[in-house]
């Protein structure tokens, strides 16, 4: 079927490309674009109004046509046969025309080529009357056509299904269809047509006994299982079937010749088509390969519990129309969900979720304590089953790596990590090597929850700490990383149910704000002990270092973005290395860090002044200390050309002017200004070069005065924004000063 | 327990039990066995014939029976266990019951109420299950329960140290008869060849031995285990120079039950079902939480 409908469109633009050498047909093809021309007799100068009358021409005479009139004799049914063809691949066919051509071509009067013809061209302009075609439903069971046209015109009706205007007379016919199953001709076709209309109320034990009838008189047919599988997802409790795993299709493609003229009137209606649903029933995932019963990574399909019983009891299984719940197989559609989200119930098997966003949706509003325990007992039992960290089976491999892979994404979905994966983390994390599921087993860990009662330090941080000490710089970023993500997550776990403080039971014992603060806390101390000697490691690597700025830009916010009574600055091991960088992207990283570090603090000591009463935490004096040092040594460093003079920090630049003159460096306290700071040396230099293109001497002493002030707004605009904001905050009243002073 | 017959157990005797765990069972209910007979006998009869639809409640070649046994309850609060059988019906002895029994499994809790407690409304937690007959059955039994009540099952191994209470325990235990031999296998690690070695003690000497070493009767400690199994190793590796401790138990067999290594079990004793029930669920519980 796919080569013919390539053929047809291949001919489509073949005719087009004849006609391109024929002016008017071009010209009408660009005054109307998209008009697909069939062939050059319509095309020669016909208008709209011409086409629609000889269409009405042509319908009149099928109307009328009376007796056998033979195609190669007549020359009038030629001509408004060809009408109908070219009019429907054009443009497609008028509501009305349906009734009138379906009649014809059902009821035996024209010869076979000629229905098929008519059939064939039978393509919606916009909708299809269903009257229309419960007369052609009527004529079929007169039975005056031939098998061949009875075939087509069900092919006919399963491509354009979506086209009627309403179904309801169709789904009455219901029990007339069932009938046409005995004929073996049209029966794959009626089983796809079934499968179409089929609703609980028409699944009746009779039927289902005829279908089986069916099956041992012909064996195992795909048409039959759909139609099959259809009942049992509607009526478990009165049939069972059991899919192979490797079917792909269940029916074969029925679109012929319509389907791609249809999509061709479409396009040039430039309508966007609407997705068509596809046809699934949950089938089973083929199955890699044989492994011992119930050992397969398999999430399982979505499906809806095979019988309610608490719904029916006491009925013999009683068709329960008003109650009735609505089977997830089914469920495809955000908007299905919002319609039926009062009657959907959970698949039978939790685990399936996983794989289907619209019942994460679903969960996420349930507050359902048996959906988080039929979840907990399913992961844990894959994890626990699948865990085996040196696997040699390579797709083994492959397929728990996917699964957590798919876990992490319902994690991000549900913005919630699952317990039964923070077990798992525990327990494999103090014998994990570090390099199986690698980004993975990461990422889960930026999942761990916050209000878990578990001890971080032995079951995640000692672990992670030895294998970061011992791996690649790629590893100890992998890390930084995803402790940033879990220091995030946490933040906004925190700040999301610090607004809905009502629910009293959040802050339960070990999750009051105390608690909270002590384990984020030691969750930044943890970085700011390993990043300090991690950078030693690598040799202060600006790659690295850039992980470790990213994870205190979140830190240095937390007071003021997140709520948190919390402010913890870097390490000295992190801030000088960083200050002293030989990157501008770090320096400036740094800066901007610095900046949001000020807001922060002088936020809070708004804070307290104003109501002091009220507050439970307050930043230690120490916390300022700390600050004001890091900053006297960064404007030292930076701007006042005073570092080895004014910093008094134990780790940090203060010297001795002895010292430093045994160095030889000239002019050794401007060494790290803005100028002549490594970081920055580059834009110096391009400044200079473009301030004083002849000068080629590299004078930087030049750059004073007016000049530093133009220099400066030189690096603003070459985006160091957080060098922008740093010195704007932290020197502006020294800048101006040095303003006034030049 | 209080008025549990010895006779309605007696089936249970005698067989080799392969052990699963299970988590609880979501949606089960005893008022429904009848309703999963109907469903459960289709879904086997369409997992064999897979792609062939299945009317369910006519009579298949195979058929299904759920019944409960309530003689298996270690206390009041336990879940009264489910037996499921398949039987096959044969057509030529179709007249004179000729059933002919397949596969049976078996759902129970003894004493499993720390694990049962707590769980809300809708699970039945009956975390111990046992086969006997072929695994296709239970691959197909198995599944239907996963996807119906939406429970998972696995394998129940027990470890060595596990058999080595279970040797001990059984040893101290009375019984009536004239008793077999404590027997207990070894297989030793790292050989080209695998070799077991089997050590069978007289029932007598083992029990005095063990009397010897318990302090508190009807209690028993890690302790008091370790004691019993290094005095027999000592015993050993005096004879045949062999230190068996550096070997791995797989195999424990006493007058009450026998235990193999990989989860399977074999009761010989109904008046020590149920405690024998009782430290399995125990084990079941634990691989499950």
């Amino acid at each position: 079927m796919q080569r013919r409908e390539s053929s047809k469109t291949k001919q489509i633009r073949q005719v087009l490309h004849e006609n391109q050498t024929d002016l008017s047909a071009y010209l009408k093809r660009t005054t109307e674009p998209g008009k697909h021309v069939q062939n050059n007799q319509s095309s020669h100068g016909q208008t709209n109004d011409s086409l629609q009358d000889s269409l009405e021409h042509a319908l009149s005479y099928f109307e009328k046509i009376q007796g056998s009139v033979s195609l190669k004799k007549s020359s009038i049914l030629q001509k408004h046969l060809t009408t109908v063809e070219s009019i429907a691949l054009q443009r497609g066919l008028p509501p009305e025309a349906f009734g009138v051509l379906l009649k014809v071509s059902l009821s035996g009067r024209l010869a076979d080529t000629v229905n098929t013809r008519l059939l064939k061209s039978l393509i919606p302009a916009l909708v299809i009357p269903e009257a229309s075609v419960v007369l052609a439903i009527s004529l079929l069971c007169v039975g005056k056509c031939s098998g061949n046209v009875q075939v087509l015109f069900l092919r006919w009706l399963i491509t354009v299904f979506d086209f009627l205007d309403r179904k309801k007379e169709i789904h009455a016919l219901y029990g007339f269809f069932f009938s046409f199953l005995q004929d073996d001709k049209m029966c794959p076709f009626v089983c796809h047509l079934l499968y179409l209309i089929t609703r609980k109320e028409n699944v009746k034990p009779f039927r289902v006994r005829r279908l089986l009838d069916l099956q041992s008189k012909m064996g195992m047919q795909p048409h039959l299982q759909a139609l099959l599988s259809l009942y049992r997802l509607y009526c478990p409790e009165l049939v069972t079937i059991v899919l192979p795993g490797n079917r792909k299709a269940f029916f074969k493609n029925p679109e012929g010749p319509w389907k791609a003229a249809i999509n061709a009137i479409k396009q040039s209606k430039q309508e966007n088509s609407p997705v068509p649903l596809p046809l699934s029933l949950g089938m089973a995932q083929p199955r890699s390969r044989k492994r011992k019963w119930n050992t397969q990574l398999t999430i399982p399909a979505t499906s809806a519990n095979q019988v309610n019983f608490k719904e029916n009891r006491g009925k013999c299984f009683g068709l329960s129309s008003t109650n009735e719940t609505f089977p997830v197989e089914q469920l495809k559609t955000f908007s299905q969900l919002l319609r039926n989200i009062h009657r959907l119930e959970f698949p039978s098997q939790m685990g399936s979720v996983l794989t289907n966003p619209l019942l994460l949706h679903y969960i996420n509003c349930m507050k359902d304590e048996s959906v988080h325990l039929r979840l907990y007992y399913w992961m844990g039992h894959i994890l626990q089953e699948e865990c085996s960290w040196y696997v040699a089976d390579k797709q083994q491999h492959e397929e728990f790596k996917d699964f957590l892979e798919t876990v992490y994404r319902s994690e991000c979905f549900l913005q919630e990590g699952f317990s039964s994966c923070e077990e798992f983390l525990y327990k494999s994390l103090p014998v994990w090597d570090g390099f199986c599921c690698r980004s993975q087993i990461l990422r889960l860990v930026s999942w761990i929850p916050l209000n878990s009662f578990s001890e971080m330090k032995s079951h995640v941080y000692d672990p992670l700490a030895q294998l970061f000490f011992t791996s690649s710089l790629y590893f100890k970023c992998s890390v930084i990383e995803s402790l940033k993500e879990l220091l995030q997550n946490w933040l906004i776990w925190h700040a999301s149910h610090l607004e809905s403080e009502l629910d009293p039971p959040v802050h339960s014992l070990n999750t009051t704000l105390c608690g909270l603060v002590d384990k984020v806390a030691e969750l930044v101390h943890f970085v700011g002990w390993i990043s300090t000697i991690g950078l030693h490691m690598e040799d202060n690597s600006s790659f690295f270092l850039y992980f470790i700025l990213d994870f205190y830009e979140t830190v240095c916010d937390m007071y003021l973005l997140h709520n948190l009574p919390l402010l913890i600055l870097p390490p000295a091991g992190v801030f000088y290395p960083a200050l002293l960088s030989m990157d501008s992207v770090n320096l400036n990283q740094l800066c901007y860090i610095m900046y949001r570090y000020r807001t922060n603090l002088v936020a809070a000591k708004e804070n307290e002044q104003s109501k002091k009463k009220i507050l439970q935490f307050k930043f230690s004096s120490q916390t300022y200390q700390e600050y004001n040092q890091y900053i006297t040594a960064m404007v030292g460093c930076l701007w006042t050309s005073s570092a080895f003079q004014k910093d008094t920090h134990p780790q940090g630049l203060g010297m001795d002017d002895e010292l430093l003159k045994t160095t030889t460096v000239q002019e050794y306290k401007h060494s790290f200004n803005i100028v002549h700071h490594p970081a920055m040396m580059g834009y110096a230099v391009l400044f200079v070069k473009q301030a004083w293109p002849d000068d080629k001497t590299f004078n930087f002493s030049l750059i004073k005065g007016k000049k530093w002030n133009w220099y400066l707004e030189y690096l603003y605009a070459q985006g160091l924004n957080g060098l922008k904001v740093f010195i704007e905050s932290s020197v502006s009243r020294v800048s101006q000063a040095s303003h006034s002073k030049a | 327990k209080k008025n549990a017959d010895p006779q309605r157990t007696a089936f249970l005797l005698h067989k080799q039990w392969t052990l699963y765990s299970v988590t609880p069972l979501y949606r089960f209910s005893d008022a429904h066995l009848k309703d999963y007979t109907r469903l459960l006998s289709a879904f086997v009869a369409a997992e064999k014939q897979k792609g062939l639809a299945v009317e369910i409640g006519v009579e298949l070649d195979i058929k299904v029976a759920f019944s409960s046994l309530p003689d298996l309850q270690g206390s009041d609060q336990d879940q009264a266990a489910i037996l499921v059988q398949l039987f096959l019906r044969s057509s030529a002895s179709k007249n004179n019951s000729g059933e002919k029994l397949l596969w049976s499994g078996w759902f129970c809790s003894v004493s499993g109420e720390d694990f049962s407690e707590n769980k809300p409304e809708g699970f039945t937690c009956l975390p111990l299950f046992l086969t006997n007959g072929a695994e296709s059955y239970t691959a197909i039994v198995g599944s239907w329960f996963q996807k119906t009540f939406d429970c998972y099952f696995r394998r129940l191994a027990i470890s060595p140290l596990n058999l080595s209470w279970m040797a001990a325990m059984w040893t101290g235990c009375k019984v009536d008869k004239t008793v077999p031999a404590l027997e207990l296998v070894f297989s030793v690690p790292r050989l080209p060849q695998p070799l077991d070695i089997s050590y069978a003690i007289h029932p007598e000497d083992a029990k005095a031995l063990w009397d010897t070493v318990q302090k508190t009767p009807g209690e028993v400690t890690q302790e008091e285990v370790d004691v019993f199994m290094d005095c027999l190793y000592s015993h050993f590796h005096r004879h045949f120079k062999i230190h068996l401790s550096a070997a791995k138990l797989v195999k424990v067999s006493t007058a009450i039950a026998s235990a193999h290594c990989d989860g399977i079990i074999k009761f010989l004793q109904s008046q020590y079902l149920t405690g024998v029930l009782m430290l399995l669920t125990e084990l079941a519980v634990s691989q499950i939480q």
